[in-house]
C-alpha cells in the first residue's frame, strides 16, 4: 500500500473528507456517551443547547472562544512558517503577567493604560518565543520539545510571582494578583451585553492576520518559509529573520489572550486562567487550516464543544472530559482528511 | 558540608534510582521509535495513559505484573494508532504525535471519572514492594527491569538482524525496501513496542513509586524523556547516562531544598530545574549529527 | 542460453498518464540487455513493477520460468533479480557490511552471523574486482566505491540478473571501464545484467542486445552488433538527434574570477581559481559531491570564500548573500529544481516573484502588488513557452522541464550578465534540453558569462568554450574547446590529471 498524488482533487473529495471527519467525531462522541452510561442522542443534544441554545450559552461560548482565537491564530501563524510553537501557553501567561504589571503599576492614565498593557503583553510573549526560536534557528534546537518544556517553567514562575512579589495582600492568603483598577478593564462591547472587547480585538487581529499573509511581503516571505525554507533561502529571502518576526508575531497573539482574559474577564491574575488554552490552540489552528479566517469560525466551534460539555455534564453526568477527547479526535481525524483529499491510497 | 552529606547518603542513590527508573523506560521507548525513523511526541500522553491502565487493572483485581502488562498494551493501542497517522498517512509527526498526547490524556481523564464516579480521592492499592536484595534493596524490581530494557535495547538494536533493519528504515527506508523488508511494518512495529515501553514507565509511578493515579503525575516527564533522547545520542547506554544524571540532579535538588542553603530560594526554582536542565541538555548536544537521518521523514513506497 | 527473466504485456497508468504500454522482453544468462529511452520514457516505472513497489495493471514478470506474484518487493529479491538504482539505496551512517547484510537473515533470529557475511562478502570482493572496506562507513566511500557496495549487495544475495539504472551517471570514464570489466565478469560467470541508459556509446559498448522505450512503449528491439549509435538514436527519440549549433565565441572581459578560493564544509573548494569570461560558457566536469555544490553555492550567494579572493567585475563580493548575488545581476538556475528552485505548493506567480517580489514592481512598501505580479507570470509563461493552465496552476503539477522553463524565465528575464547553470538539463526529455541549450547560448550571444555545472560529458564537450574538471574541492586548469581528450578530462576527475598525461 502505497500514496499516490491526485493532481487536481475534486470538490467532492476536498469537501467530503473534511465532512467526513467532523461526522467520525460526533459519532465518537455518541460512543463516549454511551460507555459512560448517556443515551447518546440526549448528550449530542445537551452539548448543542449547552452551546448555543440560548442567549446566555451564545454569549458564554462567544467568551469562551476569544482566547482560543488568539491562541489559535498565534500557533495558525507560526505553523505556516513551520515554526512548531507549542509554547501558546507560556506565552499566554507571561502576557497575563505583564498585562497585570502595567494595568496595577504603571500609574498611566486612563485612556494610556489599556493600549499599554496590551502593547508590554504583546512584547513579553513575543519575548518568551524568542529564545527557543534563536536556538532553532542559531543552534538547530527543536522548537517544539523547548516550548513544551518551557510551558512547565513558566507555570512554575507564574506560581511564584502570585505567591509572591505579585500577591495581592489583600487576597486572603490566595495566590492571586491584586485586581485591576476600573479604568484598566476591556469594556463591554455593547451596554448591558456580557461580551468584552476583547473578543472585538480577536476579530481584528484574525482580519490583520490575514490581511499580513495576504497582501504582504513579510506575509509572502513566511508562507515560502513554511512551504520550502531551501528554496526561500535559494531566493534570498531572510529566512531566520522571516522567523524571529514570526515568532514576535505569533507570541504577541498568544500574549493577547492572556491580556484579554485578565483585562476583559477575571480582572486579576490566577494560576489557573488558562485550562490548556494554548493546547487548544492548536487544535483551533488544524482544524481551520491554519486559516486566520477560519481561526474564528473554529475557535468558536471548539469553545462550543467545551461550553456545551459544561452544561451536558452537569445535567448527564457525562463526565466534560469528553470534550478534550472530541478536540484531540477532531484534530487527528482532520489531519487524516485533509491528507486523503489529496492523496489516494493505492496497492502497490 | 550539608551539600556532601546529601551526595554520601544511600537515600540519596535509591532516590536517584526510583526517579529515574520511569524515564529509562520511556526514553528506551522514544529511542526505539526515533531509531526508526517516527518521532513519538505522543509519549506525555502515552505515559499518563500507561500510568492509569496499570493503576486501575491493579485496583480491578490483577495481580501487578498484570498492571504492567495492561500498560503495555494501552501504549501498544496508542502507538498503532500513532504509528498508522505517521507511517502509512505520512501525517506531521509533529502534529500527530501533540494530538496523541491531546487523546491519551484526555481519555484517560475521562477513563478516570467513567470508572471511579463517586470517589473524592483516588484508591490505593498495593505497589511493588522494595526487593531487598543485597544490592540496592530498596528498589523494586521494575527498577531492574528499567535497567534490563536498556541492555536489550541495545543488544536487539546492535546485535540481531532486526535491530539492523530498524535502524536502517531510520537511516535510509529506501534502502530497508531496496533488500526486501518492509519499511512501514518495521516503524509500525518500533512505534508500538516503543509507545508500550513508555506506558510501561508511566505505570511505574503508580505501581512502584506511589500507589494511586493523581492528574498531572505525569508531569512533563514524557517531553524531559524526548530531550533525554537527544542527550544521550540515540544510544541506550548514554541516554541511561542522561536519565541518572538527570534523576541524581533531580533527587539533589529535593534534598537541597530542605538544607540551610535551599531554603531561601523560591521552591518553584527547584521544580523548574528539570525542564530548564532539558532545554540544557538539548542545547550542550546541539551540534552533534548522530540523528537518525531519516527521522521524521514519511517514506512513500516507490519514491526516493 | 537458458532463459532467465521475462517481461509479458507489462501495462502501467498513473492517472491519464500511461507510463508502460504493453512492454515484452526476455533475457538469456551470459547475456547483457540494454535497456534504451530518454528520461521519461518509462523505465524507472518498469523497474518499480519488476520489483513490485508497482502493482502492474496488466503483464507478467517470470524469474527463471517461475512467475513472480505481483507487488511483493521480496519476491523479485527471492528469485535471484538484484538491481542497483541510480539513486544508490544505502544507509549512509551504517558500516559497508551492515548495508550488505541488511535484510539477508531472518529478522528474529537471534545471531547476526557477522563473522560469516564477512567472510562470503571477502570472497565476492575477489571474485567480482569490487574491492571496498566492509567496516567503513557508507557515508565516507566516494561515488564508485559506494557502487561496488551497490553490486555486492546484489551478489551477495545470489543475484542471477543484475540490474543496473544508469550505472554510468555519477562516475569517470575510468571508472565506467572499470565498471564494464566487472559486468564482463558477471556475464562470464553466467549472470544476466540489463543496463538501463540513455547514452547510446555506453549501450554499444556494452550491451549484446537493446530494447528501446519511447513514451512508455517499446519501440524497437535490435542486436548491437547489427546496428549503429544513430540508428539507435532516431529509435529513441523518435527522429535524428542534431547537435546544438554553437558559433565561435567571442570572449569579453572577466565578469568573475575566483583566484585561490576555499570554502567551508565537505567538500568544499580547495584553491580554486576561476574566470568567468563574457560571451562565453565555462564547463565544469567532474563526479558528482566533488565540490560543484560549493561552486554553485559561492555564485548564488549561500557560500562565502573563507580563504582566498573572489572578484565580482572587478570588485570583491562584499558582504554576500543569495539576495547580493540576485542583485548582482547572476542568473541562478539550481541543481534540483524541485528542493531548491521552486515551491511546489505555490502557484506559477508566486514561483515567478520568489527572487524580486521584495521591490517595486512586484511590491511597494511592504505590501505586493498581486496584479504586477500575475502579469509577469503571464509573460513568462508566454515568453518561455511554459505549458500550464494558468498562472494560478501550483508549480508542483508542471512537469520537470516545464518548471525549468519557468525558472529560467525568471532568472533570464532581466538579461543577466552572469548565468550559473547547475545540472540544468538533468532529468528532461530531448525537446527541453534542446531548450535549455539553446537559452544557454543565446545568452552567451548576447555576451553573458555562463557557468555550466554538469555531469554529463557529452554536453559539456559540446557547449562549453572553456572546461575544468573538478575533484575534491580542486579545479583543475582550464581547458579551452577542443584541447583536452575524454581520457585525459577523466584523469583529472579522478584527481590524477597532469601525473600521468597519456
Amino acid at each position: 500500500m502505497r500514496l499516490e498524488a491526485i493532481e487536481a482533487p475534486g470538490l467532492a473529495r476536498r469537501l467530503g473528507l473534511p465532512a467526513a471527519a467532523l461526522a467520525a467525531t460526533v459519532l465518537v462522541a455518541a460512543g463516549l456517551a454511551a460507555i459512560a452510561g448517556g443515551n447518546p442522542l440526549d448528550v449530542l443534544g445537551q452539548i448543542v443547547q449547552g452551546a448555543a441554545g440560548s442567549k446566555f450559552a451564545r454569549l458564554e461560548t462567544l467568551n469562551r472562544a476569544t482566547p482560543l482565537i488568539f491562541t489559535g491564530l498565534a500557533v495558525a501563524v507560526a505553523f505556516r512558517a513551520r515554526l512548531w510553537n507549542i509554547g501558546a501557553e507560556a506565552q499566554l501567561y507571561l502576557g497575563a503577567v505583564a498585562t497585570v504589571v502595567i494595568g496595577t503599576q504603571s500609574g498611566l492614565p486612563g485612556p494610556l493604560v489599556i493600549p499599554a498593557m496590551a502593547a508590554a503583553a504583546v512584547v513579553a510573549g513575543g519575548l518568551m518565543l524568542l529564545g527557543p526560536t534563536l536556538l532553532k534557528t542559531r543552534l538547530g534546537v527543536d522548537e517544539v520539545v523547548t516550548t513544551l518544556l518551557l510551558n512547565f517553567v513558566v507555570l512554575l514562575l507564574v506560581g511564584y510571582l502570585l505567591e509572591g512579589p505579585m500577591k495581592d495582600p489583600m487576597g486572603m492568603g490566595w495566590p492571586k494578583s491584586p485586581s485591576l483598577p476600573a479604568e484598566a478593564r476591556l469594556p463591554r462591547m455593547a451596554e448591558g451585553l456580557r461580551l468584552h472587547w476583547g473578543f472585538g480585538l480577536a476579530l481584528i487581529c484574525a482580519a490583520g492576520v490575514w490581511l499580513l499573509q495576504a497582501r504582504t511581503t513579510l506575509g509572502f516571505e513566511m508562507r515560502a518559509v513554511g512551504a520550502n525554507a531551501r528554496a526561500a533561502r535559494f531566493a534570498g529571502m531572510p529566512v531566520n529573520a522571516v522567523l524571529v518576526k514570526t515568532a514576535l508575531i505569533s507570541g504577541g497573539l498568544a500574549a493577547l489572550a492572556g491580556f484579554s482574559e485578565v483585562a476583559g474577564m477575571k480582572g486579576n491574575l490566577t494560576a489557573d486562567i488558562s485550562p490548556g488554552y494554548g493546547y487548544t490552540g492548536i487544535v483551533v489552528a488544524m482544524l481551520a487550516l491554519l486559516n486566520p479566517l477560519g481561526v474564528v469560525v473554529s475557535a468558536l466551534f471548539v469553545a462550543g464543544i467545551f461550553v456545551g460539555a459544561d452544561s451536558m455534564s452537569r445535567q448527564a453526568g457525562v463526565p466534560s472530559y469528553i470534550a478534550d477527547i472530541l478536540l484531540a479526535s477532531a484534530l487527528l481525524f482532520m489531519v487524516a482528511a485533509l491528507k486523503l483529499s489529496r492523496f489516494r491510497i493505492v496497492r502497490g | 558540608m550539608e551539600l556532601f552529606d546529601i551526595l554520601v547518603s544511600a537515600t540519596f542513590w535509591a532516590a536517584v534510582l526510583r526517579i529515574a527508573s520511569p524515564l529509562i523506560f520511556a526514553t528506551m521507548g522514544e529511542l526505539i521509535c526515533e531509531r526508526a525513523g517516527v518521532l513519538n511526541l505522543g509519549i506525555e500522553g502515552i505515559m499518563v495513559a500507561g500510568a492509569f491502565a496499570g493503576w486501575i487493572a491493579v485496583y480491578a483485581g490483577l495481580p501487578l505484573w498484570g498492571g504492567v502488562a495492561v500498560a503495555f498494551g494501552a501504549g501498544v493501542a496508542f502507538g498503532l494508532l500513532h504509528g498508522l497517522l505517521t507511517v502509512p498517512l505520512g501525517l506531521s509527526q509533529h502534529v500527530a504525535g501533540i494530538g496523541i498526547t491531546m487523546l491519551a490524556t484526555a481519555a484517560t481523564y475521562f477513563a478516570y471519572r467513567v470508572a471511579l464516579p463517586e470517589v473524592s480521592s483516588p484508591p490505593k492499592i498495593t505497589a511493588f514492594q522494595p526487593t531487598g536484595w543485597a544490592v540496592l534493596g530498596s528498589q523494586t524490581v521494575l527498577t531492574w527491569a528499567a535497567l534490563a530494557t536498556v541492555a536489550v535495547t541495545g543488544w536487539v538494536l546492535w546485535r540481531t538482524p532486526l535491530g539492523l533493519a530498524l535502524r536502517a528504515a531510520g537511516e535510509n527506508p529506501a534502502a530497508v525496501e531496496a533488500q526486501g523488508l518492509p519499511v512501514h511494518a518495521l516503524r509500525m512495529g518500533a512505534v508500538a513496542v516503543g509507545s508500550g515501553l513508555m506506558a510501561v514507565g508511566g505505570s511505574f509511578l503508580t505501581l512502584s513509586a506511589f500507589n494511586s493515579f493523581f492528574f498531572e503525575m505525569v508531569n512533563g516527564r514524557g517531553w524531559v524523556c524526548i530531550a533525554l533522547v537527544v542527550f544521550g545520542a540515540w544510544r541506550p547506554g548514554r541516554a541511561l547516562l542522561g536519565a541518572l544524571l538527570f534523576a541524581g540532579f533531580d533527587a539533589f535538588q529535593i534534598r537541597l531544598q530542605q538544607t540551610s542553603l535551599g531554603a531561601g530560594l523560591p521552591y518553584q526554582l527547584f521544580l523548574a530545574m528539570p525542564y530548564l536542565l532539558s532545554v540544557l541538555a538539548l542545547v550542550v548536544m546541539s551540534r552533534r549529527t548522530e540523528v537518525p537521518a531519516a527521522l521524521m521523514t514519511p517514506y512513500n513506497k516507490g519514491e526516493r | 542460453m537458458a532463459e532467465i527473466l521475462r517481461l509479458d504485456g507489462i501495462t502501467k497508468r498513473f492517472g491519464p498518464v500511461l507510463a508502460n504500454d504493453d512492454i515484452s522482453f526476455a533475457l538469456n544468462e551470459g547475456e547483457v540487455l540494454a535497456l534504451l529511452g530518454e528520461n521519461g520514457a518509462g523505465k524507472t516505472t518498469l523497474m518499480n513493477i519488476l520489483f513490485g513497489h508497482y502493482m502492474a495493471d496488466a503483464g507478467t514478470v517470470t524469474v527463471a520460468g517461475t512467475p513472480l506474484p505481483p507487488g511483493q518487493p521480496g519476491a523479485a529479491l527471492e528469485a535471484g533479480v538484484g538491481m542497483v538504482h541510480q539513486h544508490f539505496t544505502l544507509a549512509g551512517n551504517l558500516s559497508v557490511l551492515d548495508n550488505v547484510m541488511l535484510g539477508t537473515r531472518p529478522l528474529f533470529s537471534l545471531r547476526a552471523g557477522r563473522r560469516a557475511a564477512r567472510a562470503r562478502l571477502a570472497e565476492l570482493s575477489g571474485r567480482f574486482g569490487l574491492a571496498v572496506d566492509p567496516d567503513a562507513r557508507v557515508a565516507d566511500l566516494s561515488v564508485g566505491e559506494r557502487q561496488r557496495v551497490e553490486i555486492l549487495k546484489a551478489l551477495y544475495r545470489d543475484a542471477r540478473v543484475l540490474i543496473l539504472d544508469e550505472p554510468t551517471a555519477v562516475l569517470t570514464p575510468q571508472e565506467v571501464e572499470a565498471l564494464f570489466a566487472t559486468i564482463r565478469k558477471a556475464v562470464a560467470q553466467g549472470l544476466a545484467v540489463v543496463f538501463i541508459s540513455h547514452k547510446l556509446g555506453e549501450v554499444m559498448a556494452v550491451a549484446d542486445r537493446v530494447v528501446i522505450l519511447r513514451r512508455g512503449a517499446k519501440v524497437a528491439e535490435m542486436r548491437s552488433a547489427e546496428t549503429d549509435r544513430h540508428r539507435l538514436a532516431e529509435a529513441m527519440v523518435g527522429a535524428e538527434i542534431t547537435p546544438p549549433d554553437v558559433p565561435p565565441a567571442v570572449p569579453g572581459e572577466v565578469l568573475f574570477r575566483l583566484d585561490r578560493v576555499s570554502t567551508a564544509g565537505t567538500p568544499g573548494l580547495r584553491a580554486a581559481s576561476l574566470a568567468l569570461r563574457a560571451g562565453t560558457i565555462t564547463g565544469i566536469a567532474g563526479v558528482s559531491g566533488n565540490g560543484q555544490r560549493a561552486l554553485a553555492d559561492l555564485l548564488s550567494g549561500l557560500e562565502v570564500p573563507v580563504e582566498g579572493r573572489a572578484e565580482l567585475m572587478g570588485a570583491g563580493l562584499g558582504i554576500w548573500s543569495p539576495r547580493r548575488a540576485v542583485g548582482a545581476g547572476i542568473a541562478r538556475i539550481p541543481e534540483d529544481r524541485h528542493a531548491t528552485g521552486a515551491i511546489a505548493d505555490f502557484d506559477l506567480t508566486g514561483n515567478a516573484m520568489l527572487e524580486d517580489y521584495h521591490r517595486p514592481p512586484m511590491s511597494r512598501r511592504g505590501w505586493l502588488d498581486r496584479r504586477a505580479a500575475r502579469r509577469r507570470a503571464e509573460e513568462i509563461i508566454a515568453r518561455y513557452d511554459v505549458r500550464c493552465p494558468g498562472p494560478a496552476t501550483p508549480i508542483r503539477l508542471l512537469s520537470g522541464g516545464n518548471m525549468q522553463k519557468l525558472i529560467l524565465g525568471r532568472v533570464l528575464e532581466a538579461g543577466p550578465r552572469i548565468i550559473l547553470a547547475a545540472q540544468p538539463t538533468r532529468g528532461l526529455d530531448i525537446g527541453a534540453v534542446t531548450y535549455v541549450h539553446r537559452q544557454l547560448l543565446a545568452a552567451r550571444a548576447r555576451g553573458a558569462a555562463v557557468l555550466l555545472i554538469s555531469e554529463d560529458l557529452d554536453e559539456l564537450r559540446a557547449l562549453s568554450d572553456v572546461i575544468h574538471a573538478i575533484h575534491d574541492g580542486e579545479l583543475s586548469p582550464a581547458f579551452a574547446r577542443g584541447e583536452i581528450t575524454v581520457k585525459e578530462l577523466g584523469l583529472w576527475m579522478a584527481g590524477q590529471g597532469g601525473r600521468d598525461a597519456a
